[in-house]
């Protein structure tokens, strides 16, 4: 990356968690929000972990990888709410106006929310830590975890870009919202697949990648270094991420068309 | 500038919207070096998507146009580097403060980081806003917003500036700060300056010459003083005193001129030569004959405005009042 595309793209990043700072209920919400869901599941669902084959006795360390999935779906909102608010603006016929080049754009637009992700990431790690919670793969998991954070992050992030960048509608990624959610719900994120009893339900959060993302997660904490776990879940984030970002920057070359 | 000439030139100039009418129908245009090229028309004439397509933010459907010396369909980023541009709305970033704007526009026109600082707080004292610099913009006013925008387009020292409407919705201070800048810009450092409006008296005051265009074609372009002149000359417009006959007053006006329509008295068009203000009313001195109101009228841009497209421009603002059409 040149000198010059390095500073717009720190510049744009720079402008987009100075925004979200300066915006509490945008810091708060998602960070506060996948935590009260971890504080109500490990309650209400701790009798799971006597359910034979449920592979901890711990169910807070068990649904710890779901904050980290759900902080990322809610980058797709920063991601994609900033992006329409400059569309519907002008802001971007501003950016447009320069002799920037477009990547540099969706690389600052993506590279701040990836900066929050990761300091989500951070938040729900602390907490982990803080219950008592103790990574199965020692600290190179921790490591691992974060770049995991980071990938899913990016794609969920280039994705609501995308939407934003075809629509030009913050209602339209706003939208985009209960369907992710319909996603989580449907996935292995309270009970293993595997013991998971009706059928429909088993077969649908098989089908639902966001279940690998969050067992990718899962397996770092309590399960160690399981490599098939790993590579779905890293499969999984990579391919959202190349087909979104691929998706965004073609959208992105449409809308700055000149 | 390279390829020297015009700083701005478009020719055949059309932009076509799909299942739309032509916003822009063929427009010829040369803007010169230093010049403030005022481009004046109602809303929805078609000024905006100009500014847009000399820009290179809207492709053209057809024609051809070069700004700074460069294509603006084949060679975007060369003239991207030489301008600036307003738009219509200042499209800032609310929870930004200003100071934080002019350092990201300054990193996106690439100017050294070295010179940064400085060109800021140049630009901020300059459209004064160095109190206001580290204040978040959603609190500032619309001038405020305007000034700032105005500083932003000017960051890279643009030698070809593009202001869409730059003081719509302003109040009369805020308009009068920009266009004592504008014209600074114009006289003191050379830069071209590509202006629309709807404001007759902003066109009349700030612009070298004047494009008046309507309906996404240019009906008339020339100086103000040659548009107006191109009209015709003055009128007197007299209104008579209670218990004065308007029949007299007119027959002593048609002394002076050919009979017009008057707004709200009785008027002429004065002739060639034509007396002054002073002699009509020395005559109606003279003859005893009261009047209440006597004003004399020289054709404004909203005339040339109605006598080039058959109607009055729409917001108008400032300029003498309307004149029947000759």
């Amino acid at each position: 990356m040149s000198d010059g595309l390095a500073d717009q793209v720190y510049q744009l990043a720079r402008r987009s968690v100075v925004r979200t700072a300066r915006q509490p209920a945008n810091v708060v919400g998602p960070l506060v929000f996948p935590l009260m869901l971890l504080a109500v599941n490990s309650g209400g669902l701790r009798a799971e972990t006597h359910l034979p084959g449920f592979p901890t006795r711990s169910f807070f360390a068990f649904a710890l990888a779901v904050p980290f999935i759900q902080g990322a779906l809610f980058s797709t909102m920063n991601a994609g709410t900033d992006l329409a608010r400059d569309i519907q603006t002008g802001f971007l016929n501003r950016l447009s106006l320069t002799p920037m080049r477009p990547v540099a754009v969706l690389a600052g637009q993506l590279g701040g929310v990836v900066v929050l992700g990761l300091i989500q990431a951070v938040v729900y790690l602390g907490v982990g830590f803080a219950v008592g919670v103790r990574f199965a793969s020692g600290p190179a998991g921790v490591l691992v975890l974060l770049a995991f954070s980071f990938l899913v992050t990016l794609g969920f992030g280039a994705l609501g870009a995308f939407t934003a960048l075809r629509t030009g509608s913050g209602e339209a990624v706003q939208g985009m919202f209960p369907l992710f959610f319909v996603f989580l719900f449907i996935s292995s994120m309270n009970i293993p697949r595997n013991l998971i009893g009706v059928t429909w339900f088993r077969d649908a959060a098989t089908v639902n990648p966001v279940s690998y993302l969050i067992e990718c997660v899962r397996s770092l904490v309590i399960a160690g270094w399981n490599g098939e776990a790993l590579a779905l879940g890293f499969s999984v984030a990579a391919v959202v991420a190349v087909v979104s970002l691929t998706l965004s920057a073609r959208a992105l070359r449409g809308r700055m068309a000149r | 500038m390279a390829g020297g000439g015009e700083a701005i030139e478009a020719v055949g100039l059309v932009r076509e919207y799909r299942k739309g009418p032509r916003a822009v129908d063929g427009i010829d245009l040369a803007v010169a070096e230093g010049e403030i090229y005022g481009f004046l028309g109602p809303n929805g004439a078609g000024k905006s998507t100009t500014v847009h397509m000399l820009t290179t933010l809207l492709p053209l459907t057809a024609g051809s146009a070069r700004v700074g010396g460069f294509d603006v369909a084949r060679e975007g980023p060369q003239v991207r580097m030489r301008i600036g541009a307003a738009l219509q709305e200042a499209a800032l970033d609310g929870l930004l403060t200003g100071r934080e704007h002019l350092r990201l526009q300054s990193a996106l026109q690439a100017v050294p980081r070295s010179e940064r600082r400085a060109r800021a707080v140049e630009l901020l004292e300059r459209v004064g806003l160095s109190e206001a610099a580290d204040r978040k913009v959603r609190g500032y006013s619309g001038g405020m917003k305007r000034r700032l925008d105005l500083a932003l387009a000017l960051v890279h020292r643009p030698r070809i500036l593009f202001l869409d409407e730059p003081t719509t919705g302003l109040d009369v201070q805020s308009r009068t700060a920009l266009w004592e800048e504008v014209a600074r810009l114009a006289r003191d450092d050379g830069v071209t300056v590509f202006l629309t409006t709807q404001y007759l008296e902003e066109a009349d005051v700030l612009a070298d010459r004047v494009a008046i265009i309507d309906h996404g074609t240019i009906v008339a372009e020339g100086t103000p003083a040659a548009l107006k002149a191109e009209i015709g000359r003055p009128t007197v417009e007299v209104t008579p005193a209670e218990g004065t006959g308007p029949e007299r007053v007119a027959g002593i006006l048609a002394r002076f001129g050919e009979p017009v329509l008057g707004t709200r008295g009785v008027a002429v068009r004065l002739g060639l030569g034509g007396a002054t203000l002073a002699e009509i009313v020395r005559v109606f001195d003279a003859e005893g004959v009261e009047v209440e109101n006597l004003q004399l009228h020289h054709p404004s841009l909203d005339d040339v405005f109605l006598a080039k497209t058959g109607h009055s421009l729409e917001g108008a603002g400032g300029g003498n009042s309307a004149v029947a059409p000759p």
